[in-house]
């Protein structure tokens, strides 16, 4: 079963990763919700994807927030079905040397990033395990393989998602459904743009490719998780980082 | 109108893949009739919409046999 006139939901698809992934998947042929935190955010991807000709919408939704993904998940199953594909992308950093961080840093980026992703899988698998046919999809990142000085917080939650998805794969794998986590490497997004220059110097020198990732590279790759074509896969990472890190 | 009892056992087949005439009231739906920890999940799923109803996750571990299932219904939605 390809991704044509599948119902995707992909969180934090506002700008960077999350919008190359749900216009991707929309330029597939699925319907796609994509999320932002704030209204204005949601009336974006609405825009963006009229303009583009995707089908689907943009809808507010705080992924901490347990019962706004219900309230989500209601009304997307009225306007468009429930979700067969699922990209959980939202996330945050709030970076700091562990000796300083506070316990609302390490709490909110924990919250965003792995609880949320329980939340939502949880939410959409009822539906996923009817259908016998689902797609779980985590974003994680290269700092979750490697670490990252200043990141104990984000690499916790970006390993934490890739043992959920092996964990979850093993869970509901004979109901049809997969899995995944793609760690994308240093991707030219707003999330990357705010690092200093000489990190950024640092951090190309160690990529054998020489340049940032672009978002669309890592969108593709969701895309082929979510297609027919990437079906015998689950509970995989897939490292998608120009070389930076090989697994 | 069917009973409760015939409902929750039609359930109880279409879910697990049985007969309807295995599906006991004694029966246990792992012992007897095969069914594994995500096949429970998805009965108490099946249930909940027939019946219309939510059935909480701690009343839920407890309807591990037929009978205990119809006394579910039973006692809730009487």
């Amino acid at each position: 079963m390809s991704i044509a006139d599948k119902v995707a939901l992909v969180t934090g698809a506002s700008r960077g990763i999350g919008a190359a992934i749900a216009d991707q998947l929309g330029a597939a042929g699925a319907v796609v919700v994509g999320t932002a935190t704030s209204a204005g955010g949601a009336e974006k991807i609405s825009a963006r994807f009229a303009d583009k000709g995707i089908k689907g919408s943009g809808m507010v939704l705080d992924v901490t927030d347990a019962g706004a993904v219900a309230e989500l998940l209601r009304s997307m199953q009225e306007q468009y079905g429930a979700p067969q594909i699922l990209v959980n992308n939202a996330g945050i950093t709030k970076d700091n040397l562990l000796m300083r961080m506070g316990e609302d840093e390490w709490c909110d980026v924990i919250d965003t990033n792995l609880s949320a992703v329980y939340r939502l899988s949880k939410a959409c698998l009822r539906q996923m395990m009817k259908a016998r046919w689902g797609r779980i999809i985590n974003i994680s990142s290269v700092v979750g393989a490697m670490g990252n000085a200043g990141q104990s917080n984000y690499a916790a939650t970006k390993a934490g998602v890739a043992g959920f998805a092996r964990a979850l794969a093993k869970e509901v794998g004979s109901r049809g459904i997969t899995v995944n986590t793609v760690a994308p490497g240093f991707i030219d997004t707003d999330m990357t743009k705010v690092l200093p220059a000489e990190q950024k110097d640092l951090m190309l020198s160690q990529i054998p490719l020489g340049r940032l990732g672009q978002p669309e590279e890592i969108a593709a790759v969701v895309c082929f998780l979510a297609d027919a074509a990437g079906g015998y896969i689950t509970g995989e990472t897939i490292h998608v980082n120009g070389g930076m890190y090989m697994a | 109108m069917s009973s409760i009892e015939e409902r929750v056992k039609k359930i109880v087949a279409e879910q697990l893949g049985v007969k309807e005439e295995e599906v006991k009231s004694e029966a246990s739906f792992v012992e007897d009739l095969g069914a594994d920890s995500l096949d429970t999940v998805e009965l108490v799923m099946a249930l909940e919409e027939e019946f219309e109803t939510e059935i909480p996750d701690e009343e839920a571990e407890k309807i591990t046999t037929v009978q205990l299932a119809i006394d579910y219904i039973n006692q809730n939605l009487a």
